[in-house]
């Protein structure tokens, strides 16, 4: 099976700049900065990258849509984003803490890539460990003079879950409430501090190393067909083994439960939700759908930052929906009124199914508000809300009949 | 103005210029859109998400608050889908208000109650308990805070960051548990805080000085200027007169900011609060006061005056407008050819200034006096002469001579005067002193012009009927000029 970010994962010390210069580390951004700009971001369109963050945007065209210095003089800053938060998700912190190196290589080019000078890598506030690995790879990389030409900074988030989504990121980063933007103008035109900046994470940057050395048709051959090379997933719930495991882009569900080792205790599968909470679930019939961006939006569903979770079928899907709306509107960072208000409604909701006190019109308006919060919102949480509840009453409507039959 | 395009609004084609926002397109072409956050005078977030248009080629309903026009865009703001999107965002407002309308001051002009009327009319569904929240804090001296109401448009929030500089107010907390509040340590305090009440399109934040005072209904409205400095702002009278038990007997309810170039939307809290003496402490009789007093007639009073005015040395203010200052003129300068007037304005009438709005002069027509050639005397020099004994006339109009010499020290140069005259709409600290006191109306109850320090006119307009036998300063003038003649 093809790796790319993890296939040095069982290095003791891959964390150390030696190991990973050894093992052909900073290559990659050398072969960069031999390149002119546009040969980079040409070569990273050619791998078909798509943001691995959860948005499945081409990197190379994010890159593109940079304004060039002529046309907008002044500073432009890369972010890296391991603010990840997304419950089900814990592939960067893995990847950060295995090969920190690869992060900022990878950042380094995405500086060269848009000529900025100026690099953060914005962590999620939880992850200590991550940050104190970062901050002596940061040194190390500083030392070896890999930070001449662009600087890099670390930071830390509060806890906010939304500060994930790139334009509340850079909100919080300019110390503001971590309430998203509202696109357009994008962040790669008005940024960071009003200046352009590209917001790409984790797992994205890792890649770019990688390309780099080997081209882009290399990456783009080994992936689906619109999504080029592998994808990371983090693996939890109900799985003999989970944790975080590499395959190539369009790999089948099927495969992927079988790495794992299957569901756990050999019970029947009740969904699995390929992309962390907020993405709506995949049932036993959707087994051989392709694991890429396009694959699992043709199934109804999101590959979002691969946060896989296996849910067997002792689980109802009332709890589960009211647990991730729960988690919803705790989040909600409360700016648009109907994620404000709707999330908590629906978890209120939901909550008084769970406790027997159910009624039959409580299923036709959950469905309601959740149709009136969807598509009426600023940002992807907000979507969410109004789809997570709708999309469990579509695939398990009996959990849901019996408990509203209760009241 | 920018470059006109045609686009189409419900079908219609409309011409507008490239780049207007469309929520206030289409309110040029007479089509109101549904809003909360958007304020043209605070920028549009988009949190309301209630101005929703229908864009064709759009995959959802767009806000028309962060929609530019362009050439060819099509809006609709009448379809199904919209109204249904406003419907339910609306819903979703509501439903963590408290709905305590009839014991909220906001109710009769509510944005909650005007577009659940308009746009919603949906049958509640809301079983849950709603969200608990603050209900009274005192934000500031003039404004009180309840959070339940709040719909958390954040326009009170963008004033303070935005207008005024101030940050008192600050958004806290997140989700459905997220309230506007004072940031901890300050109140809201500043100079320009009852705007926040103007803006606020709910019963969130309400006005102290009104509350509970009067049902909104029950007002009438006439279009105004702040006499409270010489910066002219527009403003509209509320009036309250068809209940008079209501507003602790007060005719003037509230004071609120009215558009105009001058003002933009606001005004200060200066202006605002200013007319709480209104109504107290006025003149109504037209009265001789010595040697024995004595009500008289208007043409009684002019007949018996008029002859008397000889030799006259007269202070007024700039609180009279341009019509008083003309007859003032015609009377004082042309007729009586008085040298000696005093009319600038003293420590009595300055006060502070800023950048934003308020002026140092706390009256609002110095400049209709000074476009008229007439030019103020020293009020050091008038002292002195009242000292001296050389006084033997003094015309006051609509001045508190106790707030420029202090009150002992005014009440014994004017004891001397051996004809004293008072006119103007308040009795003040000195008004037992006069031997004529003439009442005139208060700038409520006339119609007039002001020039501001610019020299713009604002004309201002009649909110109530005069006290008494109350008369214009100008009508008084004209009267003692014709029986002079």
């Amino acid at each position: 099976m093809t790796k790319i970010l993890t296939k040095h994962f069982d290095e003791p010390k891959l964390h150390e700049l030696e190991t990973y210069r050894r093992l052909g580390g900073y290559q990659g951004l050398e072969k960069a900065l031999s390149m002119s700009r546009k040969d980079v971001t040409e070569e990273v369109k050619k791998s078909n990258l798509r943001g691995l963050g959860g948005a499945g945007f081409p990197t190379g065209g994010k890159w593109e849509t940079v304004p060039p210095e002529e046309k907008s003089p002044g500073p432009r800053y890369v972010v890296v984003n391991c603010d990840e938060s997304e419950p089900g998700c814990f592939k960067d912190r893995v990847l950060v803490a295995r090969a920190p190196h690869q992060v900022i290589e990878g950042a380094l080019i995405v500086a060269h890539a848009i000529d900025a000078h100026d690099a953060f890598i914005f962590v999620r506030g939880e992850y200590q460990n991550q940050y104190d690995i970062l901050e002596d790879a940061i040194r190390e990389a500083e030392s070896a003079g890999y930070l001449k030409r662009c600087g890099m900074k670390l930071m830390r988030g509060a806890g906010a879950y939304i500060s994930g989504l790139d334009t509340a990121l850079l909100e919080t980063m300019e110390g503001k409430k971590a309430w998203p933007r509202q696109p357009p103008p994008f962040p790669t035109v008005v940024g960071l501090m009003g200046r352009p900046t590209a917001v790409n994470n984790v797992e994205t940057v890792s890649m770019l190393p990688h390309i780099m050395v080997n081209g882009g048709d290399w990456f783009a051959k080994i992936g689906a067909p619109k999504s080029g090379g592998t994808v990371v997933f983090s693996i939890s719930g109900h799985v003999e083994k989970p944790g975080v495991y590499e395959f190539p882009m369009g790999v089948k569900l099927r495969e992927v439960l079988a790495a794992a080792g299957g569901v756990k205790g050999g019970r029947k599968l009740k969904c699995v939700i390929p992309g962390g909470a907020s993405m709506p679930p995949l049932v036993e019939k959707d087994l051989d759908v392709a694991l890429d961006f396009d694959g699992v939006r043709a199934a109804g569903t999101f590959l979002g930052a691969g946060g896989m979770i296996v849910l067997d079928e002792t689980a109802d899907a009332v709890a589960v929906a009211h647990n991730i709306e729960r988690f919803l509107a705790h989040e909600s960072c409360g700016q648009c009124t109907p994620c404000r208000e709707g999330s908590a409604w629906t978890e209120r909701i939901l909550g008084r199914l769970l406790d027997g006190k159910g009624t039959p019109d409580d299923l036709p308006n959950i469905q309601r508000v959740g149709e009136n919060i969807t598509g009426k919102v600023i940002c992807a949480l907000g979507d969410t809300v109004g789809v997570i509840t709708r999309a469990y009453l579509a695939k398990f409507p009996e959990d849901f009949k019996k408990r509203a039959a209760n009241g | 103005m920018g470059k006109l395009v045609k686009y189409r609004l419900n079908g219609r084609e409309v011409e507008a210029e490239e780049g207007r926002l469309v929520i206030d397109a289409a309110k040029d072409a007479g089509v109101e859109i549904a809003h909360y956050c958007y304020h043209p005078a605070l920028g549009n977030p988009g949190n309301c998400r209630l101005c929703v248009v229908e864009v064709a080629g759009a995959p959802k309903p767009m806000p028309s608050c962060r929609l530019p026009v362009k050439e060819g865009l099509d809006v609709r703001t009448d379809t199904d889908a919209v109204k249904r999107a406003q419907a339910g965002v609306l819903e979703l407002h509501l439903v963590n208000h408290p709905l305590d309308c009839p014991v909220c001051d906001q109710s009769g002009e509510c944005g909650l109650q005007d577009y659940y009327m308009k746009v919603g009319r949906y049958p509640s569904r809301a079983r849950e308990d709603k969200e608990h929240k603050g209900k009274r804090i005192e934000a500031g001296p003039h404004v009180m805070l309840d959070q339940e109401r709040c719909i958390l448009c954040t326009r009170c929030t963008r004033f303070v960051d935005q207008v005024t500089k101030t940050h008192e107010l600050g958004i806290f907390s997140r989700g459905h548990q997220e309230r506007v509040e004072v940031a901890p340590g300050m109140t809201l305090d500043n100079a320009y805080s009852g705007n926040v009440v103007d803006i606020c399109p709910v019963g969130a934040l309400t006005d102290r000085d009104f509350r509970y005072k009067v049902r909104v209904w029950y007002l009438d409205h006439a279009d105004s200027i702040c006499p409270g400095c010489s910066r002219g702002c527009g403003i509209s009278v509320h009036t309250s007169t068809k209940r008079p038990w209501h507003n602790e007997g007060r005719r003037v309810a509230r004071l609120k900011p009215r558009w105009s170039e001058v003002n933009g939307h606001w005004m200060c809290d200066d202006g605002r609060y200013g007319f709480a003496n209104l109504d107290t402490d006025r003149l109504g009789k037209v009265l001789r006061l010595r040697p024995e007093r004595v009500e008289l007639s208007w043409v009684d009073m002019a007949e018996e005056l008029a002859g008397r005015l000889d030799g006259v040395k007269v202070v007024a203010s700039g609180m009279l407008s341009n019509e008083d200052w003309a007859a003032f003129k015609a009377l004082f300068v042309d007729t009586l050819t008085v040298q000696d007037l005093y009319f600038s304005a003293e420590p009595d009438q300055i006060g502070a200034e800023d950048d934003l709005l308020r002026k140092k002069e706390k009256v609002p027509n110095l400049k209709g006096a000074e476009a008229l050639g007439l030019k103020s005397g020293s009020f050091d020099r008038l002292a002195e002469d009242l000292e001296a004994g050389k006084v033997r006339c003094l015309y006051v109009i609509e001045r508190d001579l106790a707030k420029v010499w202090g009150e002992a020290r005014a009440r014994a140069l004017l004891t001397q005067v051996p004809l004293l005259v008072f006119q103007g709409p308040n009795k003040g600290a000195l008004g037992d002193l006069a031997h004529y006191r003439l009442p005139a109306t208060a700038y409520v109850e006339e119609e007039g012009c002001f020039t501001n320090f610019e020299g713009n006119r604002r004309p201002y307009r009649k909110a109530l009927e005069p006290i008494g036998c109350a008369r214009p300063d100008w009508e008084i003038f004209k009267l003692l000029q014709e029986a002079r003649s």
